[in-house]
């Protein structure tokens, strides 16, 4: 059912589960078409592991084009792939040549437990945003969409921190697994807008304290995590997240109390 | 049994405003007394959780993906609609509904879709108050673009990410609720049945995709915004993972499906490159604002685009078709979605399709690139170039896009009433997973605005009244019905697991789509619908015999998820073949061949098809059992679609 003429091995991370250890399994790809994404290789693996009875590898992905978030992979030694400003699924082979070995690991990182094979957990992150990623505000008796300008350039900048797809490629190219791009991306967005300017320094302190309850590590500014993030982050989310978070503590102390709703 | 759609009387801008008034209510210190269920955390579901949480409610919110923000609304890209007149060029809430209506080939409800554009103004003031960052004019007021099927400029957008922003902002809501203790959040958890009390939906039926374990969770209602089926098709522009298998075990539990056949082919998509493709990826209508679509105007000329000895831009101006501006210079390149498609696909079969396959026609940006300038078109559409780039290894600045029709979009699903209750008391769908309304055709930047309505404006007002009815006794799942409804879950599970056939789950799916594709696609005839019927029952048979599920029920287990997804999806085919031999007629996205006018555009019959189709099951291997919905016109005037 392929129609390529490149001939793939590839060394996988095969775990059954969290509880048990994992280990590397060889396994060849054949007539793998350029053209093919990276997941529709694995694909074809996984079919003809299928035919013969065998467990295929178990990954996550969904919306195959890039902006769900869900694909992960850690392929010869980056995340998503040796491709910048890409996710794996929109990684093609083409990127490869004939007879290359290709190795694939999960995330590493103490925080994103390996669910199966090169699936991990990625839960921390939804409860990093539950602590404080939103404005508070019910549905309904909220002011009109024009009823306050905001600057382009504003809008623009804040919309570049949204992009973030919360895919964890940050964590993962990190030496020390830290979130603060994923992180610092969520406080930058809001932390622009006039809409989360109420809740802007104790958003920043919430997150943060969440982030550490995870079992995230600290950041060295080394960068590696802007130069695989696949929506491109910038490192000066990081800084924006730092001055919120020390200008809340050192000058803001009456505006972070949490109080239970 | 008859169909009541209980739209309320009275004249149509006021149907929701005296609707409103007239439903009951929960007093505030009862609702907390309450516990809902939805399933799917995409814009329907992540809105109506939020909502109905923030009113007090107890709610349990399910997705079957790592995380509620990966549901594919996440993936919608060109914007959403709202009657907000910002732009003074003549929109209001009449030509909203209007344009709609029309839209939709006059096959929806009139109270409802006017409504939605009702509700539509206060959904973009929702979002930005929660911080989504809509594109802005340099006056820092909100801009907008024109999207296919109107002549206004009312379409909100997020670069040609709007269904991320948007699904983000409804996401960061759900979170705030997570976090004040009102949602409980259950990821990778499929639904896998619903659990019925004396004909009252009372709960569901899960699987752990984790640990394999089979649970029952109870409530005062369920609500089930769990997406479209476009995945029927094998390809389509849906995530990997979108599935019916929530809204068809519930349609087997009695809930009416609703105008099955009505599928959209979005006609601007990239096109199939080989065997191996796992999806197809679209190009947001929104191009159409600025590219023009053209094909060479003879077979010779298209037969050396496709040996690739000329390339597109060595295409004279006058050798090219810009077929949409020259059959309909009204609309030109901004008809409908199904006129491009159908167009496109008639420029294919005359022989003038390009592309190593010849299953594609032209999206050219040189001209917008000459007017507007590089740079101008990158901060429009950068990131659809980019995708395209990516996908194609071609640069679409320099050379005009290929694109093909690709499915989109169901505007069918369960039926609902005005409430958005199906037929099941106690049991609603929102969202995609409805049929209510589209009609037959959605227009582009309609599908956010309709999760967004039915979560956030419609189901707060109309699941109170139900919830009032029946009182806020506790529901719980001691009772013997959700024993029963488990154990039918865990003999369906063991039934999957014991095929150790010779054919994949994955194989079956692909032979499921070319029957789809080739005689329940773009165009369908009485003949190859009658023979799809027979190849889909004969692929049914099969799958119970030969197909091949890995591994076992305690495990994390893609095999056996997938499974159960294609055997309902080929329940759904035949359901959806039954339902297009029915029609027999042309509306919308359902194209009749017997049905057309000397134009080949769609002929609808309204003496005979103004209706709503309702099908109920009957029992495994039974036919469906058909039910009328008569639409009623009281303020538009039916007619034949013209975007000449």
């Amino acid at each position: 059912m392929s129609n390529g003429n490149m001939n793939l091995t590839l060394k996988v991370w095969r775990q059954k589960n969290a509880q048990t250890s994992g280990k590397f399994v060889t396994y060849k790809a054949e007539s793998i078409s350029p053209d093919m994404s990276f997941l529709e290789m694995l694909d074809v693996v996984n079919e003809s592991l299928t035919h013969k009875g065998d467990e295929p590898i178990n990954f996550d992905h969904d919306c195959r084009e890039g902006i769900c978030g869900m694909c992960s992979l850690y392929i010869n030694g980056h995340p998503h792939g040796p491709k910048r400003g890409v996710t794996t699924c929109q990684l093609h082979m083409r990127t490869f040549h004939d007879g290359e070995t290709i190795t694939i690991e999960p995330w590493r990182a103490s925080a994103f437990p390996v669910v199966k094979d090169l699936a991990v957990d990625r839960s921390a992150f939804d409860r990093i945003q539950q602590a404080g990623g939103y404005v508070s505000v019910n549905t309904g008796g909220v002011p009109d969409g024009n009823a306050i300008a905001i600057p382009k350039v504003i809008a623009d900048e804040a919309f570049n921190s949204a992009t973030c797809i919360g895919c964890g490629a940050c964590v993962a190219a990190c030496k020390n697994a830290s979130a603060m791009l994923f992180v610092g991306a969520k406080i930058t967005q809001l932390g622009l807008l006039p809409q989360g300017q109420p809740e802007r320094y104790r958003r920043a302190q919430s997150m943060v304290a969440q982030m550490d309850e995870e079992g995230f590590g600290s950041c060295t500014n080394t960068g590696a995590c802007e130069a695989e993030c696949p929506k491109e982050i910038k490192l000066t989310n990081i800084a924006r997240m730092n001055n919120d978070f020390f200008s809340a503590k050192l000058f803001r102390e009456e505006e972070i109390h949490e109080d239970k709703h | 049994m008859s169909l009541d759609a209980k739209i309320p009387q009275g004249p149509l801008a006021e149907k929701w405003s005296k609707h409103k008034f007239d439903l009951k209510l929960v007093n505030p210190a009862n609702k907390r007394k309450y516990d809902i269920i939805i399933v799917g955390t995409g814009l329907a579901g992540a809105s109506a959780a939020a909502s109905l949480a923030e009113l007090g409610y107890n709610v349990k919110s399910f997705c079957f993906q790592d995380s509620p923000r990966r549901a594919h609304s996440i993936a919608a890209q060109g914007g959403i609609n709202a009657a907000k007149n910002y732009q003074n060029d003549g929109d209001s809430v009449y030509r909203l509904f209007y344009d709609t209506i029309k839209g939709g080939d006059y096959r929806a409800r009139e109270g409802n879709v006017y409504r939605l554009a009702e509700v539509s103004v206060n959904i973009i003031d929702q979002c930005v108050a929660q911080g989504v960052p809509f594109a802005r004019e340099y006056g820092g007021l909100l801009d907008n673009r024109s999207f296919g099927g109107s002549q206004v400029s009312r379409t909100f957008y997020a670069r040609g990410q709007t269904g991320q922003q948007l699904l983000l902002g409804a996401y960061s809501a759900l979170n705030r609720q997570i976090h004040a203790g009102k949602v409980k959040m259950y990821t990778r958890t499929e639904m896998l049945d619903v659990v019925t009390i004396d004909g009252h939906a009372k709960g569901i039926v899960t699987r752990n995709m984790i640990t394999g374990a089979i649970e029952t969770h109870a409530g005062h209602s369920v609500l089930l915004c769990t997406g479209g089926y476009s995945n029927v098709f094998y390809l389509s522009t849906n995530a990997i993972g979108s599935n019916v298998t929530a809204a068809w075990r519930a349609h087997k539990r009695g809930a009416f499906f609703g105008n099955p056949c009505y599928t959209q082919i979005h006609p601007t998509c990239i096109p199939v490159s080989g065997d191996h493709q796992s999806k197809l990826t679209l190009m947001s209508e929104s191009l159409r604002n600025d590219g023009r679509v053209w094909a060479p105007k003879t077979v010779e000329i298209a037969e050396q685009l496709r040996k690739g000895t000329i390339k597109a831009d060595q295409v004279k101006e006058d050798d090219r078709d810009y077929f949409l501006e020259r059959k309909y210079p009204a609309f030109g390149n901004l008809v409908p979605r199904d006129v491009a498609s159908r167009n496109a696909k008639e420029m294919i079969e005359e022989g003038k399709g390009v592309g190593g396959s010849g299953f594609a026609v032209f999206l050219d940006f040189a001209d917008a690139i000459k007017r507007l300038g590089e740079e101008t078109v990158k901060a429009k559409y950068g990131n659809l170039f980019d995708m395209y780039i990516q996908i194609t290894d071609e640069n679409p600045y320099k050379q005009p896009m290929r694109i093909y029709p690709a499915v989109h979009y169901t505007m069918g699903g369960l039926w609902v009433d005005y409430n958005l209750s199906t037929n099941v008391p106690g049991l609603y769908a929102l969202g995609e997973c409805n049929f209510s309304d589209h009609g037959a055709n959605r227009l582009g930047a309609s599908a956010l605005m309709q999760g967004l309505s039915d979560g956030y404006f419609v189901i707060p007002y109309t699941l109170g009244d139900y919830l009032a009815k029946i009182g806020p006794k506790k529901v719980d799942i001691s009772h013997p019905a959700f024993e029963k409804t488990k154990q039918d879950v865990i003999t369906y599970i063991n039934k999957l697991l014991a095929l150790k056939g010779n054919k994949t789950v994955n194989e079956y799916h692909r032979d499921l789509g070319h029957i789809m594709w080739e005689y329940c696609g773009m165009a369908r005839t009485e003949e190859g619908l009658k023979k799809a019927k027979g190849l889909i029952q004969a692929l049914k048979v099969d799958f119970w015999k030969n197909a091949i599920v890995t591994g076992e029920n305690e495990e994390v287990n893609a095999s056996l998820e997938r499974a159960g997804r294609i055997a309902d999806f080929i329940e759904l085919g035949e359901l959806m073949v039954d339902d297009a031999l029915m029609r027999r007629e042309s509306c919308g996205g359902h194209f009749r061949v017997e049905s057309q006018t000397a134009d080949g555009e769609a002929l609808r019959d309204d003496e005979n098809f103004a209706f709503v189709a309702a099908w109920e099951f009957k029992g495994e291997n039974q036919p469906e059992v058909l039910h009328k919905e008569a639409l009623v016109f009281e303020s538009v005037h039916l007619s034949q679609r013209n975007y000449a």
